[in-house]
């Protein structure tokens, strides 16, 4: 069974709420972000997203764009990731791994030969900003043949008939875009988040993850009470720029300390 | 009828884009779950308001009585006579209001933002033009009005700038990446996302996610419906090659899209060569690039190995762009139109020569077009005929022109 499914489904079977955590490979610098994995797993994350830098980030807010920017400086690339992935494996076969970026760099890759070298590196599913449910195929055909997961998007703004469309597409988890707006940005409003989980809990018993707008303990409390877990990014990236030229260990443990108080949030529901 | 099955599969110009966007491989809507739902509003306004008479009629009135058209089909006698070869014709829409065919655009997209009822329109800008075209139609509607430019345009068409805060515009100057159209792009569509609910996004080229490319297409279309019958008119038969500049390449479309079941008509987009197609400094997708996926469709793009996309170097901030529209390249692939570049040089010396020899000054933009056709006219014979789309007037870089002179025009502003 794919890390995911099976992560997901120990939570849910303990009562436990899933924290996600995203991260931009390559930033502040390369060596920075296998430690980062390794420490937030430590303190408790249960799911690694791990963002592959894109030059033109266009769903992404101020923060996670500068941490495209300082990764790119590196020439951070898709292949790098994978690699980066590999390499996490040796040490850790149990926390699933998402790749979340933009399109354009999977499209030069080739999608037959990412999906092969993504499933030996140990990466568990992708989620793939500018592909929505009608531009994700042949991705999705090649993704489940080697059953890996194609994690999709639900926003504000999705209509009944198409969170229908989707969640029959969807794998792994449903990841719920809390707000109107790119990451990092706006305020919460957790009654409407709780009505639209309600409409897509009609449609799929998938795990329903939050993100966009978890900003400390409190939200990710209130987001969690009515969902499988919560997705925290620009919290954790912005640190990560505010200590570039740091040791890489520096970066991990002070960027990884922030889920603490989440961590415990999510485990006092 | 059987020895039609013989011949090359024809294409059929009037079935892309289809339902998904598509013309041929290029397009359809690579963009974040947030924009679908807006996107799917404005196809279906969209799809509806083209059929209304009523709305083409408000649309044709606008154009003839704001925009000043229908815009002149003008042989360039001296330019043929200095070029020696085919006549050239400049199709004008330089004497446009606002000074270029953006204008055409921003009037269609502004009465849509009308039907919609949003009160907040945005755009993206490289050269300024879209950005003035937008800014204008919302003063004259009373919208408030947001414009995306980057940080290096801010700089190289400060004229502009300035013209768009005077007609109400707050133009945001764009510090992400490389600082040029393509980082406006990125933030108009952030914007959009954050506030689409009432926000219309008045996008400037036949570029971005469906169905931008195609209503932008529609609304450009005028300048080659009116070509194509001052042609008959002046000429009394149709053009034998058309020359457009191509930077995300609406001027261009418009011109091409009704001559495409012409076949005996030739058709050149000329990109942006910067410093030379062999030196990789340039924005020309079409001539040195592979497709891709960006802003919202497929489409040639210059990326790096990796899939980044590369800095584009141009003299005219509105062709410095890495992608184009989906249609350019359709029409690449399927060979009904031929893509060559031209240098900043050679775009320069046009851009002098134009003004020197017919008394007109053109865009950089337009330039690169002149440049090509004079080229072009050289090899053809005195009786044949090229139509060239001159899209826009060149005040907006007269200081461009100055610097590269090493000229200061007047002293400072105070």
């Amino acid at each position: 069974m794919n890390r995911i499914n099976e992560c997901l489904r120990t939570l849910q079977a303990e009562g436990k709420k899933a924290l996600v955590t995203y991260i931009v490979n390559g930033d502040p610098e390369p060596s920075a972000t296998l430690a980062t994995m390794h420490a937030l797993v430590a303190q408790g994350a249960n799911i690694l997203e791990l963002g592959v830098p894109f030059s033109d980030p266009m769903a992404d807010g101020p923060v996670i764009q500068l941490g495209h920017e300082r990764a790119l400086a590196h020439n951070t690339s898709l292949r790098g990731t994978l690699a980066v992935v590999s390499e996490f494996r040796k040490t850790n076969q149990q926390t699933p791994v998402v790749l979340m970026g933009y399109v354009n760099p999977m499209v030069r890759m080739g999608f037959e030969v990412l999906a092969d070298q993504a499933a030996a590196a140990g990466v568990d599913g992708f989620l793939t900003v500018d592909l929505p449910p009608e531009e994700s195929e042949p991705f999705n055909e090649i993704l489940k043949a080697r059953e890996l997961e194609n994690i999709f998007l639900l926003a504000p703004t999705t209509t009944d008939a198409r969170i229908g469309s989707i969640t029959a597409l969807a794998g792994g988890f449903l990841y719920y875009v809390s707000l109107k707006g790119v990451t990092g940005a706006g305020h919460l409003d957790i009654d409407a988040v709780t009505a639209k989980i309600a409409d897509i809990r009609r449609h799929s018993t998938l795990p329903l993850c939050v993100g966009f707008g978890i900003k400390d303990a409190q939200s990710a409390k209130a987001v969690a009470s009515v969902a499988d877990g919560v997705v925290v990014g620009s919290l954790l990236v912005s640190k990560m720029g505010e200590l570039a030229g740091q040791p890489a260990e520096q970066i991990a443990e002070q960027t990884a300390s922030l889920i603490a108080p989440l961590r415990a949030a999510l485990d006092s529901l | 009828m059987s020895n039609q099955e013989n011949k090359p599969t024809a294409v059929d110009y009037d079935a892309v884009p289809d339902a998904k966007g598509r013309f041929g491989d290029y397009g359809g809507r690579f963009v974040s779950e947030t924009l679908i739902h807006a996107l799917d509003e404005l196809d279906a306004m969209y799809r509806k308001l083209k059929q209304d008479p009523e709305f083409q009629a408000e649309f044709d009135h606008d154009l003839a009585h704001y925009v000043g058209r229908p815009s002149p089909l003008y042989f360039a006698e001296r330019l043929t006579a200095h070029v020696g070869g085919a006549k050239i014709y400049l199709k004008r829409e330089d004497l446009n209001h606002t000074g270029a065919h953006k204008v055409n655009n921003t009037i269609g997209q502004a009465l849509l933002a009308k039907h919609s009822g949003k009160q907040r329109v945005i755009a993206e800008t490289g050269a300024g033009q879209h950005g003035v075209a937008t800014a204008t139609v919302a003063a004259r509607l009373g919208l408030k009005c947001q414009v995306y430019m980057g940080a290096e345009d801010v700089r190289r068409q400060a004229l502009n700038v300035y013209r768009m805060k005077l007609l109400g515009a707050e133009v945001i100057a764009v510090e992400s990446g490389s600082r040029t159209l393509k980082d406006a792009m990125n933030e108009a569509m952030r914007d959009w996302a954050t506030n689409v609910d009432d926000t219309f996004y008045i996008i400037g080229t036949v570029a971005g996610p469906a169905p931008y490319p195609e209503l932008v297409r529609d609304f450009q279309c005028v300048i080659g419906r009116e070509a194509r019958a001052q042609s008959l008119a002046q000429i009394g038969r149709l053009p034998d090659a058309l020359v457009a500049c191509v930077g995300g390449g609406s001027n261009a479309i418009g011109l091409f899209h009704p001559f495409l079941k012409d076949a005996d008509v030739a058709i050149y987009g000329v990109e942006a060569g910067g410093d030379g197609v062999e030196t990789g400094r340039h924005a020309a997708p079409l001539n040195d690039g592979i497709p891709g996926i960006l802003h919202g469709n497929r489409t040639y793009l210059m990326e790096d190995e990796n899939g980044q996309i590369i800095e584009t170097h141009s003299v005219s901030a509105g062709l410095d762009y890495p992608g184009v529209g989906p249609e350019h390249s359709f029409l690449k692939d399927v060979g009904r139109a031929q893509y060559v570049a031209i240098n900043d040089d050679e775009a320069l010396a046009a851009f002098r020569t134009l003004t020197r020899v017919e008394g007109i000054m053109p865009a950089l933009e337009s330039s690169h077009a002149v440049a090509y056709a004079m080229k072009l006219a050289r090899t053809m014979d005195k009786d044949k005929c090229i139509v060239v789309n001159l899209s826009g007037r060149g005040d907006k870089d007269i200081l461009t022109v100055a610097d590269i002179d090493g000229i200061t025009v007047g002293t400072t502003n105070r």
